[in-house]
């Protein structure tokens, strides 16, 4: 069935290889679009029965079981909101914890969780972190899992602690970084409103009403290529785009730029893992 | 990267003698640290891309709004650099050209050394055949037909697909020939898309 997916998505986006893009496709320039138009037909048919829900559903067995050298599970992982509060934990990070001195998003969490409480090797993790057609890692799939468990509430990134209002600060600097070959920053695809590449609409991250479209629907079943993806990965390829180097997994800069992203979208509801093109 | 060059080095001189505000200049250094420190180079994206040269600063620092005075020296700075192909002749392969304006190849880290497209479509929209096209650029289609033929149109698209910075200094356009993206003979190639009145972009 991936496969088929797949296959299907390919053929509708080979026009589009550039498609550096962290929204969905149902902009309102996407409505008049034809190729846009189909795009959303076909995943909304898709959603109807969202392959990311599998996911989910191994995220959570994944969660309980013992597993590493530790023979642990992540049930005592904290969060943000306690040890072992899962429910509406995703929508309030990236947020700052004391015991790792870092602010944290998610994906960085959850990788911190399995080398403290499970003794897995963080390094080890850093090296292969993104899904491929083979294999799915499990970081990707606990963020699902994760993220899931905060479907239909509000995002709600915490901007309390000093080195949260500095990661926020971070994030939009770099946001606005134009360097390298083509001197590119995030801000050339995503700091206007109404724009496109190819067709695939970008929305502007810097205004709140357009900023949760870079949340929306990530982690996410991409159609290209019929894989799940996260947040981290997101960041990862725009900057491959952006034809700067590679930024580390689970890092700083990352964080940063996701505590930027999402205390712009505070205040609109975050609707769970889902479909992207 | 390049050494620096007098105008790069007369550039960073300007930048500092502009009054910036000083409130984010803490934050600005922290942010280039943690990127330095975050970053590793893969392919042919090497590290140094990670240092602003004298335009990206100049437009970094000032969010893409520098002093007129600033604007002015370094665009022509810009200009002076612009290397125009030895034949004077301008024109090339408009056939060429639409194959490198639909690629968006090149320069990333998963790109093999040497293969670069123009990227052209992720931005403009230039010929009628191309439907899925971007908007982040202004449209291009008829653009010889509306705006003439002439060896100074012909100059100005050679020169801006060049460096598009030597005419906008912030502009979000790539500089194509100036960072080795594009050869002469491709830039030819891009000019002969616009230009040449039998291109589809001006029927």
């Amino acid at each position: 069935m991936r496969q088929a997916l797949a296959l299907c998505a390919t053929t509708v986006i080979a026009a589009a290889p550039f498609a550096c893009a962290v929204g969905q496709a149902n902009a309102p320039t996407a409505a008049s679009d034809p190729t846009a138009a189909e795009f959303e037909k076909f995943r909304q048919v898709l959603e109807e029965d969202n392959p990311a829900e599998l996911f989910e559903a191994r995220g959570k067995e994944l969660w309980t079981a013992k597993r590493g050298p530790k023979n642990a599970s992540l049930e005592q992982c904290d969060l943000g909101l306690g040890p072992g509060l899962v429910k509406g934990a995703y929508v309030q990070l990236p947020r700052y914890f004391a015991d790792a001195d870092k602010v944290m998003d998610a994906e960085r969490r959850i990788v911190h969780c399995m080398a403290t409480l499970q003794g897995f090797d963080a390094a080890e993790l850093a090296k292969r972190p993104f899904s491929t057609d083979t294999q799915t890692p499990d970081p990707v799939v606990l963020v699902t899992y994760v993220a899931g468990q905060s479907r239909g509430m509000k995002i709600a990134v915490p901007q309390k602690h000093p080195k949260e209002r500095e990661a926020y600060e971070i994030g939009r600097e770099i946001f606005f970084y134009r360097a390298g070959a083509y001197d590119f920053a995030c801000a050339s695809c995503h700091g206007e409103d109404g724009k496109r590449i190819r067709t695939q609409p970008l929305p502007n991250l810097t205004k709140p009403e357009q900023a949760i479209r870079g949340f929306q629907g990530w982690p996410g079943y991409r159609m290209t290529g019929g894989v799940m993806h996260t947040l981290q990965w997101r960041m990862w390829d725009c900057f491959r785009q952006q034809r700067f180097p590679e930024p580390g997994y689970a890092s700083d800069t990352v964080s940063a730029l996701l505590t930027y992203l999402g205390v712009n979208a505070n205040g609109h509801v975050y609707k769970g893992p889902g479909i992207k093109r | 990267m390049k050494t620096l060059p007098a105008w790069l080095v007369r550039a960073a001189a300007l930048v500092f003698a502009v009054a910036l505000p000083a409130q984010s200049a803490d934050t600005r250094s922290e942010a280039i640290a943690t990127m330095k420190r975050d970053f590793k180079p893969r392919g042919v994206a090497t590290l140094d891309r990670i240092n602003e040269d004298g335009v990206q600063a100049v437009c970094n620092r000032t969010h893409d709004k520098p002093p007129k005075e600033v604007t002015e020296r370094l665009e022509q700075d810009q200009l002076t650099a612009i290397r125009f192909p030895a034949d004077g002749k301008l024109l090339g392969d408009w056939k060429a050209g639409e194959r490198l304006a639909q690629s968006g190849r090149g320069l990333t880290w998963s790109d093999p050394a040497g293969v670069t497209g123009g990227s052209c479509y992720n931005c403009h929209q230039i010929g009628p055949g191309e439907t899925s096209f971007g908007t982040i650029g202004p449209s291009l289609y008829q653009f010889g037909k509306l705006r003439g033929y002439g060896p100074e149109v012909q100059r100005y698209v050679y020169g801006k697909i060049y460096n598009a910075k030597a005419y906008n200094l912030c502009s979000q356009m790539p500089r194509l020939g100036y960072v080795g993206a594009l050869t002469e003979q491709e830039i030819k190639d891009l000019v002969a898309l616009l230009l040449d009145p039998t291109s589809p972009v001006n029927r």
